[in-house]
């Protein structure tokens, strides 16, 4: 072999031409980029439906002007009918829970950065990255090809309950071939992240730099791990719950519809099947769905409040096990979901324990952020305000939480718009504080382009304030009785709440208006934004070690040593008060704070 | 190790030349590479079982729901097609021996272990040929996939087990496509396939005993 032909072997060659660059790329950052853009059009898909329901809420009787054209049926003369709203929630919440809390912040973010993060060149099969991209690409088609066909999309829900998601297009509209698209689109869906929560895994546990032992990754590096090895698991279960539903429905079947089953005057031609079973294993996935979204999240707050604070949290290692004890837990409580279902009320006690068991390592976490806040200097741009943003809509979620795992208090709460209001704070609105969060810190390392910040604070107080408008009042309504997917609400009782639901409408509106602002500055900073320096935020994580954008292959030619747990802050460096984890300084001076 | 033959790459082979620090880290990311084929495989089968643990539970579940829940003989032929899958694993672990045990004997032939991985892949074959003749044993007999729920598991278990044999035969293939084609065979990749084929016969042993047992 002679010398000059020696060439470093990359995982992947560097890409040539458009196609194999930035559309069938095999590089971990442009896949991100990928799943980012597709969250993106996603949540802005969903937003509108959930402006549709709104409006349809509080105006029954005024037509939206062009809905006659997205589905005749469904809005005649662009007034709602009460399915096609059930057909529009049903697509907001698979949209929501499935392309956009799952994909932005654990599958767009965890590529782009956890192998940066561990010092890695890529993931571990960058093919089976790609493909898991397409498939989850593919999957969003299908179901947005609901939309398209004459029956539209199924009214069964998100959660897709038995027999209704089961019996096909006898119990409603949507649910012949909508329902099957649904199906259909979750199961693929599930491969698609299944597939990549075995490539982050294999990754973190193989592909980590010399020197980056387990207790020196990133805090987020870590939440992206254990919401990987959640994801296998509860992707393992919904994918075969969705083939055997779709077994129901095309083959004639009878998994979840039970005997003499009769469907608008027609008995359907099952028997012996248990509805209760689908919600077991819907559930089983369901709940840890939850700390998939909000996980990766939290790892995220915790690695930009570190930043913006220049000193370590109380305790990180702490977080860490709390965050696995969180996964474990996850997998023990899909039962309370089902106080409701008509399961054994000995089972709903037994799930009701460890539910409120699993607010101790998220109440400890929660304290962990507030006690290393309290005499931090922190530093406050649009990143580290969505970061506390996040703590809040956690903190805030997370208490009605408490209410909702009383088997006793459920009964009454579970049908109402408390629940509405719980996850959509917990769940919904917290994950994606941590996706802006997220967005803020990292635009420059991804793009070579600053956000601005001035528009990014407009961004936050406007979403801040408006969150709370919109789901605070939701627990009021359900506290006085206001059900759940109901597309009006019949005068009698509901009638002096209407004015509350007026104020909730205008609040969306006006909070999903501001979401264009969030927009405009994601495009206009990715042509026009300020160069980004390598390391804008004096971070000390392998991310910053390399150049904003870093190239194909990340590190250069040259393979990173980590010397140092992940937040050395508050120390006399030689570039300022931190050190970076590929720095083999020593920090003197101690930890400050 | 001093010698490597040239178309088995173990561990990085010890190249004597420079520059030596980008061979040493092209090296180390190769193996690194090939090691997560090693987790990643384990990861896998870690979510396979997983979808199989949820499709058992979910035939508890429904035995216990209703009064439907009658008996099937099992087509007899399944027992052959067991034998038939731990034959493949047998042949599978004959090949190995073919090539990394006795390679120092056998220098000259870098093809060799090629005929045992090819008859792994016929016995693979031979089985999902078996487990189609059971399904069109029971179909003969009037039992369909909507026909009870007995019939619906065991089509189920018995076609989702047999893509997953299907996908280790891919994996297999591709083996044997670089033993013929005399390109260096890593061995890591060998492992990560082994440990799937034998794992898909574990697994298929557990299915028999519950379809046994259960329906």
């Amino acid at each position: 072999m002679e010398e000059t032909s020696v060439q470093p072997t990359h995982v992947h060659a560097p890409p040539q031409g458009f196609l194999w660059k930035h559309v069938f790329s095999l590089d971990h950052k442009v896949i991100g980029k990928q799943y980012y853009a597709l969250a993106l059009v996603a949540v802005f898909t969903g937003m509108f439906l959930s402006w549709l329901m709104r409006f349809h809420l509080v105006w029954p009787n005024t037509p939206i002007p062009g809905l006659q054209f997205l589905s005749k049926v469904g809005a005649p003369g662009g007034l709602i009918t009460p399915e096609y709203y059930l057909s529009l929630l049903t697509m907001h919440g698979t949209l929501m829970v499935f392309f956009v809390l799952t994909n932005a912040p654990f599958a767009a973010f965890g590529n782009y950065f956890l192998p940066i993060q561990i010092g890695a060149e890529d993931m571990a099969f960058p093919r089976f990255n790609m493909m898991s991209f397409w498939t989850t690409f593919l999957a969003f088609l299908v179901l947005m090809l609901a939309f398209f066909i004459p029956d539209g999309p199924p009214i069964s829900g998100w959660t897709a309950y038995a027999p209704l998601s089961a019996v096909g297009g006898d119990a409603g509209p949507g649910l012949a071939w909508g329902q099957n698209l649904w199906a259909i689109s979750i199961a693929i869906f599930c491969a698609g992240s299944l597939l990549g929560a075995l490539n982050f895994i294999a990754t973190t546990i193989d592909l980590r730099a010399k020197g980056m032992t387990f207790m020196r990754m990133p805090i987020c590096t870590w939440a992206w791990f254990i919401t990987s090895c959640i994801a296998l698991l509860a992707f393992a279960v919904l994918l075969p719950a969705c083939i055997l539903l779709i077994l129901d429905r095309t083959a004639g079947t009878s998994f979840f519809i039970p005997s003499g089953l009769v469907v608008s005057d027609h008995l359907q031609p099952h028997s012996g099947g248990s509805p209760l079973l689908w919600q077991h294993l819907f559930w089983f996935f369901g709940h840890p769905e939850v700390y998939i979204a909000i996980l990766p999240a939290a790892g995220i707050v915790s690695h930009i409040l570190i930043n913006s604070m220049r000193k370590p949290l109380l305790s990180a290692k702490v977080i860490i096990y709390s965050m696995m004890s969180i996964g474990f837990l996850s997998y023990m409580v899909w039962g309370h979901h089902m106080f409701l279902s008509g399961m054994n009320p000995a089972s709903g006690l037994a799930f009701s324990f460890p539910t409120l068991t699993i607010t101790i390592p998220a109440t400890i976490i929660t304290l962990i952020w507030i006690g290393s806040l309290y005499g931090a200097n922190l530093r406050m741009d649009s990143a580290s305000l969505f970061a506390l943003g996040f703590i809040s809509m956690f903190v805030t979620g997370g208490v009605s939480g408490f209410f909702l795992a009383q088997p006793s208090l459920d009964i009454y709460l579970h049908g109402t718009y408390f629940v509405v209001g719980h996850f959509h704070m917990v769940m919904g609105v917290a994950a994606l504080f941590g996706v802006f969060a997220a967005t803020y810190f990292w635009f420059g390392k991804m793009t070579g382009h600053m956000m601005n910040e001035t528009l990014g604070k407009v961004h936050f107080w406007l979403t801040f304030i408006g969150t709370y408008c919109i789901f605070m009042p939701f627990h009021y309504l359900g506290l006085v009785g206001n059900i759940r997917r109901y597309s009006s609400f019949v005068n009698d009782f509901m009638g002096p709440l209407m004015p509350l639901h007026k104020f909730i409408t205008i609040a969306a509106l006006c909070t999903g208006a501001a979401q264009f602002i969030f927009l405009f500055n994601l495009v206009y900073s990715r042509f026009k934004g300020p160069k980004a320096p390598d390391n804008p935020w004096q971070g000390t994580t392998l991310e910053w070690t390399v150049p904003s954008p870093p190239p194909w292959n990340n590190f250069g030619d040259t393979h990173p040593i980590v010397y140092h747990d992940p937040y050395q802050y508050g120390v006399k460096g030689s570039k300022g008060d931190f050190i970076m984890q590929d720095s083999p300084e020593q920090a003197t001076g101690g930890v400050a704070g | 190790m001093s010698t490597t033959h040239p178309s088995v790459v173990g561990e990085p082979p010890a190249l004597i030349s420079t520059p030596v620090a980008a061979l040493a880290r092209a090296n180390a990311r190769a193996s690194s590479a090939a090691e997560a084929s090693h987790s990643g495989v384990w990861v896998a089968i870690f979510a396979i079982t997983m979808s199989f643990v949820a499709f058992t539970s979910a035939l508890f579940v429904r035995e216990g729901a209703s009064g439907d829940w009658t008996h099937l003989t099992l087509p007899t032929i399944l027992y052959w097609n067991t034998l038939t899958l731990f034959a493949a694993s047998a042949t599978f672990e004959l090949s190995r021996h073919a090539i990394f045990v006795g390679r120092e004997f056998r220098s000259a032939s870098a093809r060799s272990g090629s005929g045992w991985l090819l008859l792994t892949l016929a016995l693979g074959l031979l089985f999902v040929a078996g487990q189609f003749a059971a399904w069109r044993q029971l179909s003969s007999q009037g039992l369909y996939l909507a026909t009870s729920p007995n019939s619906s598991f065991f089509y189920v278990l018995t076609v989702a087990h047999a893509l997953h044999v299907l996908g280790g035969m891919l994996a297999l293939g591709w083996l044997v496509r670089q033993r013929l084609g005399g390109q260096p065979l890593r061995r890591r990749s060998f492992e990560s396939t082994s440990i799937y084929w034998h794992f898909m016969a574990v697994l298929w042993l557990y299915l028999l005993i519950v379809l046994r047992t259960k329906l």
